[in-house]
């Protein structure tokens, strides 16, 4: 018996000793803990009636009703704010990858004067606070209004054109990473075979970054759909996306607990969800653009 | 034929494209550049010279001279408004460091602790992912409500639950609002770090392993001796990234305190936010986010500089 114990199965020199596996259990069950206690929290109140969410907290719901998932679309325009949202999340983040695309492409492949500047600048806007650029556009949309009469200031077109703000310089710094990572032999190879260089664009370097495309755009999207800053100075009630419009769920007297979590589940489960079946994409992004 | 005239155009024309193109491909992202980027921070600039109240906000131009004055009141820390600054500057300070901080310790153990594969790792790596794929609002609302008083999560575990104070504190007013905020923060935080240093080790050659292995190095030697120096430039851009995103924070106290912050937790973003759509100060607002860049751009080059040093030094 003790020479069974003595001699454990025989291990290779790669695997962990015990003490590495015991910090390895502790460690993950407490970081899953931290990580799902306000999913719980989320998921629980969502489906509790009011009275309970306006009580002390219980970790399971006493009471299951699905009333909140029915109610948060007539408490406010919920679904209204939806659509808002997707415009906007959805036509930054096409404009912005589709500029991204050609702007990526001459930066990694060809070598001209004033790539320099080009780079350096997109890059540091990358790291300038968005209320920098919150007060100047607000003022120029609002001039811009008097003067001509286009309505940029609480319209989604407005709305949009500020969140190529962020979306924009994200873009076009990843794609460069992952254009880079792309061997220069495969486009080369096109052009030799008689593609002009934007024919090799589309059809060689395209097809070979849509991991990288497909993050840029991934990124965007949810950057856009959690924005709250320029939502909430840049919109009006038509235009209010779901970022400001959920904090309407809470009235003079009543704070809707239980329905503000049930919108915010329904407002996150599809980018959850496309973050999470995209993640793999997202690992290899990275590692072959912003990181290396 | 048509081979014929392409030959006869001859090269000196395809060269005349190649110097074109890159330009041609670059004029969308230049043009956009200058909409969303270039044009507002020199306007930015040339607010925060100017006496901006409501008053002009439909016609900016008119709006008088306001000299330094914008300025002097920013850096007055013995004023009003410089000392709010001041302090702001200080929280948001500290909040950054500890937010960054913490974020990478726990990221960094996170994918150190899921690098080797076990059963359930794919599954745990994805609910890590969780708290960063959730809009940054619905993240914020969800820690608001568990924050609550009297109907919270927190205060049902610390008092109810786990007795450790005998009457229930406020987080989301008073000092305490701090820590609610850097909690929040960090929950939100620490994924991408996950994220970053799991996609860093990936890059790290398996041989490397191998032959420390087979030299008799344990795991802890491993991932001191190997992983942690080869994870170094991953570190250092995280590092950045993260200090730039929490110092530039809005989502979060915004959505977690309203409006007005209390003052334990008013970071930048918000201070300068209520400066210029509560009190209507855009010339003081943009003075403030002047002040804001300038400071990032410094700590940003004096971190490039630092960092780049240490790795040639090692070299």
């Amino acid at each position: 018996m003790s020479d069974l114990s003595v001699q454990p199965r025989r291990r290779s020199p790669m695997a962990p000793p015990r003490s590495f596996l015991w910090t390895r259990r502790i460690g993950l069950t407490l970081l899953t803990v931290f990580t799902l206690v306000p999913v719980w929290v989320m998921v629980s109140s969502s489906v509790k009636p009011l009275r309970d969410v306006q009580s002390a907290f219980e970790w399971l719901p006493r009471h299951l009703t699905l009333a909140p998932y029915a109610q948060i679309w007539s408490t406010v325009p919920l679904a209204h704010y939806f659509v808002n949202s997707l415009v906007v999340s959805a036509c930054s983040t096409v404009i912005s990858v589709a500029i991204a695309i050609l702007a990526g492409y001459s930066v990694s492949r060809f070598r001209f004067p004033g790539r320099q500047v080009f780079s350096v600048t997109v890059l540091s806007t990358q790291m300038f606070p968005g209320i920098l650029f919150l007060l100047p556009l607000f003022l120029l949309y609002v001039n811009i209004g008097t003067t001509t009469g286009v309505a940029l200031s609480g319209s989604r077109l407005g709305l949009i054109i500020t969140y190529l703000t962020f979306t924009l310089p994200f873009s076009i710094w990843m794609l460069v990473g992952y254009f880079d990572s792309i061997p220069r032999e495969l486009d080369e190879a096109a052009m030799a075979d008689g593609c002009s260089p934007v024919g090799a664009l589309l059809r060689v370097v395209v097809p070979a970054a849509v991991p990288g495309i497909v993050t840029v755009a991934v990124y965007s999207f949810m950057t856009a759909w959690g924005e709250v800053l320029f939502a909430s100075v840049m919109t009006d009630d038509s235009t209010r996306t779901l970022a400001v419009g959920l904090r309407n769920y809470a009235s003079q007297n009543d704070v809707f607990w239980n329905q503000i979590m049930a919108a915010s589940l329904v407002v996150s489960v599809p980018v959850v969800v496309g973050f999470l079946l995209l993640q793999r994409y997202l690992v290899a992004g990275l590692t072959a653009g912003s990181v290396k | 034929m048509r081979w014929a005239a392409r030959a006869a155009r001859g090269g000196g024309s395809r060269r005349g494209r190649r110097l074109v193109l890159p330009y041609l491909l670059l004029l969308p992202a230049v043009l956009f550049e200058l909409l969303v980027h270039i044009v507002p921070m020199v306007t930015g600039i040339v607010m925060s010279f100017k006496q901006l109240t409501e008053f002009f906000i439909r016609n900016w131009g008119a709006a008088p001279s306001a000299g330094l004055a914008n300025y002097r009141f920013a850096l007055d820390f013995n004023g009003a408004v410089g000392k709010a600054l001041l302090q702001s500057f200080l929280i948001t300070l500290a909040f950054t460091v500890l937010t960054v901080a913490v974020s990478c310790l726990i990221g960094t153990s996170a994918a150190l602790l899921l690098q080797d594969p076990f059963r359930g790792r794919g599954l745990l790596r994805t609910c890590f992912l969780v708290p960063y794929a959730l809009p940054a609002y619905t993240a914020a609302i969800t820690w608001e409500f568990m924050f609550q008083r009297d109907t919270g999560l927190v205060n049902t575990l610390l008092v109810r639950d786990l007795h450790l104070f005998h009457t229930a504190p406020f987080w989301l007013i008073g000092g305490n609002s701090f820590w609610a905020l850097t909690a929040t923060a960090v929950w939100r935080t620490w994924p991408f770090a996950f994220l970053v240093v799991t996609a860093g080790l990936q890059n790290i050659p398996g041989e490397l392993y191998e032959a420390a292995a087979i030299d008799g190095a344990g795991v802890w030697q491993r991932i001191r001796r190997i992983t942690m120096p080869q994870l170094r430039p991953v570190n250092q851009v995280l590092v950045l990234v993260l200090f730039l995103w929490n110092f530039n924070d809005f989502n979060t106290p915004y959505v977690l305190f309203g409006n007005v912050a209390p003052k334990q937790a008013d970071l930048l973003s918000l201070q300068i936010y209520d400066t210029s759509f509560e009190s209507w100060n855009f010339g003081s607002g943009s003075a403030m986010s002047v002040l804001l860049l300038l400071f990032l751009l410094v700590v940003t080059a004096g971190y490039l500089l630092l960092t780049n040093r240490r790795t040639r030094a090692d070299v």
